[in-house]
């Protein structure tokens, strides 16, 4: 059993419009099991680029990519789309969550979609997700009525309702106070480090990359540091 | 497996039209008003279709039989044969009369057709009605009362008197509504009639009818068939016209090709006879559904509309759906899904206010009036109509939401959430 949870071969991407422009030039890594990884850079050096391309979402990029062992380069987009279902979790900046449903069925319905448990235990494990992250006295609530720090712990309730083996985010806690920030970080760590999850999470924040396990640094579109 | 990952797509869909219920009611009774439009124009219409065709095949053969007068000339045959080449200049017809010959013997062959529910032969001719010195020209129809009666409903047309009082006195006719308003005649008066060789004869109104169609009720007179041949001195076995009611009027024109070839005269079924009438139909049944399938469509595009903005509005929800994990197809059958159920709703409740309205104008008043025996305006309730309405109308707004849909499904999740 390989230990690695992600290996990019090659990677490399370009932007064509207006003028193209390389993001991402020839980027290799692997990244371990079980860890917590944060990618970091300046502001337009493609670490954003570089976790949609992993996310597996975009899909325009010349090199490998493989996730837990499985080449998904090439794969179709509703291959893909089964493969973010049940492999991978995400949580974004600005939270999204779908604003006409509650709280639980935020959380249930990447479940519902995967289909692989009844509706009744999903909803068991959508509770037990939610009291990861303290929020089950929420769950009956429309998502809309939340704060922002409440709406991003139930975006990462909802990233971990499949147990997926890789968890990314994209500035998880770009948009939160310290406190907020640091009550994600905490969860992520547990994650990593209890649960057996990867988390591969970009960010600005130099507090949370020292806080993670590795720290991969980039600078135009190639890491120059990994530690 | 495959069932309940519908059924995440219909409960995300649900959700979605009821948290949006103002916009769900618009675009539903967007469906609904042209439904109901559909059902109650095409209703009416066909009703009005329907009645129009009754009351020109009530009073109307469904194929008549008689001898036409053509311009035959005996001129051409006295030069026939001849060397020197001949001008004819305004040929004469000979004298010839109307008759059809053997008549009865035709009438019993063509009675025992199985195809044919009733027959009858008439004598009829041109004659002039006389109001003193005015001359109203117009038809007498000799005929056997009863049998008439029987192909067309005489006693239903009745406004005045019986038809069995014509039997009893030999010198009286049945007189349309319109001529006797023209005579100034009414039951129990003496009426003179000129006929084309010019004798003058008096006959007594014994009733007055109405079918509803100017052209007889203006001009025609009923009388019984020995009086017409006294009336026009000729014997009892001339009769000019058979008329023919089948079981199955769309077989009208087969059965007159075939009774003209094997008889010689012309058989005139009712769709040659009424032309006129079936066109008007045509034209009415064209316009009626291209106003309606209008309606529907401008419904659809109001759909179109609705569900395109639902999709621009709701672009950060399908990026997220996409992210984790649900596939292009499960997203445009979320947006399918809607459109789906504005459609079947608005359906039917479009055919069920449809089937209000209608019934509604059926019962509207018709203007009272002598010459047509109906109380409201007619009014069709067909199921064929129903199921037409909502058969276009769940195909229109499938239409309608498939194209947004489709644009659904194809929304690059990573530029949403990048921004």
């Amino acid at each position: 059993m390989s230990t690695l949870a992600l290996k990019a071969d090659h990677i490399s991407k370009s932007f064509y419009d207006p003028v193209t422009f390389e993001v991402l030039r020839d980027v290799s890594f692997e990244i371990e099991k079980s860890k917590f990884y944060s990618i970091i850079g300046k502001s337009g050096c493609g670490k954003s680029t570089l976790l949609y391309v992993l996310s597996t979402m975009d899909t325009d990029y010349k090199g490998t990519l493989e996730l837990n062992g499985n080449v998904v380069t090439g794969q179709s987009q509703n291959e893909l789309a089964r493969f973010r279902n049940e492999h991978l979790g995400f949580v974004f900046q600005f939270h999204f969550l779908l604003p006409e449903f509650s709280v639980l069925k935020n959380i249930m319905l990447p479940a519902l979609k995967l289909g692989k448990y009844s509706k009744s235990e999903i909803e068991d494990r959508a509770y037990e997700k939610l009291k990861l992250v303290d929020m089950t006295e929420h769950a009956l609530k429309p998502a809309s009525k939340l704060s922002g720090g409440q709406q991003q712990r139930v975006a990462i309730a909802r990233s971990l309702i499949n147990d997926p083996s890789i968890i990314m985010g994209d500035e998880p806690t770009g948009n939160l106070d310290q406190n907020n920030s640091r009550i994600i970080v905490d969860i992520f760590m547990k994650l990593a480090h209890e649960s057996g999850q990867t988390i591969i999470t970009v960010t600005h924040d130099l507090d949370i990359a020292a806080q993670s396990d590795n720290v991969i640094e980039m600078m135009d579109g190639k890491i120059i540091s990994m530690t | 497996m495959r069932l309940f990952k519908k059924s995440v797509n219909l409960d995300i869909a649900l959700t979605h039209l009821l948290s949006k219920k103002k916009q769900t009611f618009v675009a539903m009774m967007g469906v609904t008003f042209g439904i109901s439009m559909f059902i109650t124009m095409i209703s009416f219409m066909t009703g009005v279709n329907e009645f129009m065709m009754e009351l020109t095949l009530d009073g109307s053969p469904h194929v008549k039989i008689y001898h036409p007068i053509e311009n035959k000339t005996v001129a051409m045959d006295s030069f026939a044969g001849s060397a020197e080449m001949t001008v004819l200049h305004h040929p004469k017809p000979k004298n010839e009369l109307p008759k059809l010959k053997d008549g009865h013997i035709i009438l019993e062959e063509i009675s025992s057709l199985p195809e044919v529910s009733g027959a009858l032969s008439q004598v009829s001719s041109q004659v002039f009605y006389n109001n003193g010195p005015v001359k109203f020209p117009g038809m007498v129809v000799g005929t056997d009362i009863l049998k008439e009666n029987e192909l067309y409903n005489l006693t239903e047309k009745m406004i005045e008197g019986n038809i069995t009082d014509l039997l009893t006195y030999q010198d009286g006719i049945l007189m349309g509504l319109g001529l006797s308003k023209k005579l100034g005649a009414s039951v129990g008066d003496r009426v003179s009639l000129t006929t084309p060789e010019g004798q003058t004869f008096f006959f007594r109104v014994m009733g007055i009818f109405a079918f509803g169609m100017g052209a007889i009720d203006d001009s025609r007179s009923y009388a019984s068939i020995s009086t017409v041949q006294k009336l026009l001195q000729v014997d009892p076995s001339y009769i000019t016209d058979i008329h023919i009611k089948m079981k199955d009027y769309n077989e009208a024109k087969s059965l007159g090709v075939r009774l003209e070839q094997s008889y010689g005269y012309k058989a005139e079924d009712w769709e040659t006879a009424n032309e006129a009438v079936l066109v008007g139909e045509i034209i009415r049944n064209t316009m009626t559904y291209v106003v309606s399938i209008t309606m529907l469509i401008v419904a659809g595009f109001g759909i179109y509309n609705i569900m395109n903005m639902n999709i621009i509005n709701k672009m950060r929800d399908i990026a997220i759906l996409k992210a984790t994990g649900f596939e292009g197809s499960d997203v445009s059958k979320i947006f399918l899904y809607q459109s789906m159920i504005i459609g079947c709703l608005g359906g039917i409740l479009g055919l069920l206010l449809g089937f209000i309205f209608s019934s509604g104008i059926n019962q509207v008043p018709f203007p009272q009036n002598d010459f047509i025996n109906i109380d409201t305006f007619p009014v069709n309730f067909k199921p064929f109509h129903y199921t037409l309405g909502i058969v276009f109308g769940v195909v229109t707004t499938l239409f309608a939401g498939w194209f947004p849909s489709r644009k659904a499904a194809k929304v690059d999740p990573v530029e949403i959430i990048r921004g």
